[in-house]
């Protein structure tokens, strides 16, 4: 009797994922494979993106003035040559010892002085240009015993692009390393490798990233 | 100096991915924007090692004590149906993320953005400019108060119309997981003709709609929509033991 004057024929139940219990809780014997909920599906970022995730520090995964760092600059383009204005990259990495600032990181969380690792940068000024002022990253360990070639992990986010695209910024001056890295072997040809490659700049490095055509930048599923 | 490896491997966890079938695809042609941008070549399959199961630590220092409110800007009230946006960031194994930084923007109540790009002749709102940042508490909760958006116009097709929507940026705790998205709201008549809502699997849209909560609707205040989002989890073994002690 709590709410009358509804039909509740009339009312249409609330659409809700089947089988997915809101504790959390496993090991209780009633589900027959492992709990999983179905994740969030992505989205763009649309044209407004500014508005959002705009940091004035975003561009400083090392803070001005830490001994070492240098600037990493680029342009994003589209399929036709022309610039993508309303882009943003964001890029996360290790530090010169190969740490990475994370409680994530099972070696534990390093600490680098001036050093966040993550930094955001949209590409509107100048237009279709991403600046990042960070350290070159050290080398990695693979996990199995091998390591991997100083890299950074790059998310695009722009207009017209429904999820993030993800690639990895290497340096052209660390070949031999590059030589042993298990990601770029995995890569078809020289050309595909090169499209990961930063080349030296007079205050750091430079990264272009091609979203499309013929010099379509190699780009991961993480 | 950082800790160092010992010999033989990591520990890692491994991101479970999505079926493709449930994942929003990077380009859809209805969607006219992708057709140069989205890019056409197959991705390579990215091991997931340290620098993949990492990431960074995004809390409390980005969220100033006003964050939560959008309502209230410039000395003001921003015009429109306010309404209280709650729900919890899970992971895909069902535990919550605490800690984690989440980013929204959105149009006013007549749904129109405050950026140069935005030309559609609704009136700005000189008390809204639509940005918003919380930090999930130790339940992985969020919560913050807002209006709810227009609908707006886009020029993606003749009378192109997005549903109502906020736009969310996440962070979870590992590159793998970070996820930028839209919220909408239920029942919204513009659904069938956008091709951004249409570009999700259909399977999976009524994950990105959120749900009416009269029970926390505040009375003589705001309306309520709850959504809870959902991040990449971690791998599981079919025989895991659950050692995080009972359901709170
Ligand atoms: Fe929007």
């Amino acid at each position: 009797m709590s709410e009358p004057s509804v039909n509740p024929l009339l009312v249409v139940p609330v659409v809700s994922e089947p089988s997915q219990p809101r504790s959390g809780r496993r090991g209780s014997g009633y589900l027959a494979g492992p709990l999983r909920l179905g994740t969030t599906p992505s989205a763009t970022v649309g044209p407004y993106l500014a508005i959002g995730m705009t940091w004035p520090d975003g561009v400083w995964a090392a803070a001005e003035g830490t001994p070492g760092a240098c600037w990493i600059r680029g342009r994003v383009f589209d399929g036709a040559g022309d610039l993508v204005a309303d882009a943003m990259v964001e890029t996360w990495q290790a530090d010169p010892d190969g740490g990475f600032p994370s409680p994530e990181d099972p070696r534990g969380a390093a600490s680098y002085p001036g050093f966040r690792g993550f930094a955001r940068s949209h590409t509107a000024d100048p237009p279709g240009e991403f600046a990042v002022h960070t350290l070159k990253p050290g080398r990695v360990p693979d996990g199995e015993g091998g390591s991997q070639a100083p890299h950074i992990d790059v998310s695009v986010f722009a207009r017209g692009i429904l999820d993030r695209v993800v690639t990895r910024i290497y340096f052209a001056d660390e070949a031999e390393a590059n030589a042993e890295d298990p990601v770029l072997a995995s890569l078809p040809d020289d050309a595909a490798r090169r499209t990961l490659i930063a080349t030296p700049a007079p205050d750091g490095y430079r990264f272009d990233i091609h979203l499309q055509g013929e010099r379509e930048t190699v780009f991961f599923q993480v | 100096m950082t800790g160092t490896t010992s010999a033989g491997g990591l520990h890692l966890p491994r991101y479970h991915r999505e079926d493709a079938a449930l994942r929003t695809p990077v380009g859809f042609p209805d969607y006219r924007s992708t057709a140069l941008r989205a890019p056409l070549r197959t991705p390579v399959d990215l091991p997931q090692r340290l620098t993949e199961v990492t990431g960074p630590v995004l809390g409390e220092d980005r969220v100033l004590p006003h964050d939560a409110d959008l309502t209230l800007r410039n000395g003001g009230e921003a015009v429109g149906q306010r309404i209280l946006v709650h729900g919890r960031v899970l992971d895909s194994d069902g535990r919550p993320v605490p800690g984690a930084l989440v980013e929204v923007w959105q149009a006013n109540a007549a749904g129109r953005y405050r950026h140069v790009g935005d030309s559609f002749p609704a009136p700005l709102d000189p008390h809204f400019d639509g940005l918003g940042r919380v930090v999930t508490d130790g339940l992985g909760r969020y919560e913050f108060m807002t209006v709810k958006p227009g609908a707006y116009p886009w020029g993606n097709h003749h009378n192109a119309w997005r549903p109502a929507h906020i736009h969310f940026s996440l962070f979870g705790r590992a590159f793998t997981q970070r996820l930028v998205t839209q919220m909408y709201f239920p029942d919204d008549p513009l659904f069938g003709q956008d091709p951004i809502f249409n570009a999700m699997p259909a399977a999976a849209r009524h994950r990105a709609i959120s749900r009416f909560s009269l029970e926390r609707s505040q009375d003589n205040w705001a309306l309520a929509f709850e959504w809870d989002i959902v991040l990449r989890g971690a791998e599981q073994t079919p025989f895991e033991t659950d050692d995080d002690g009972d359901v709170a």
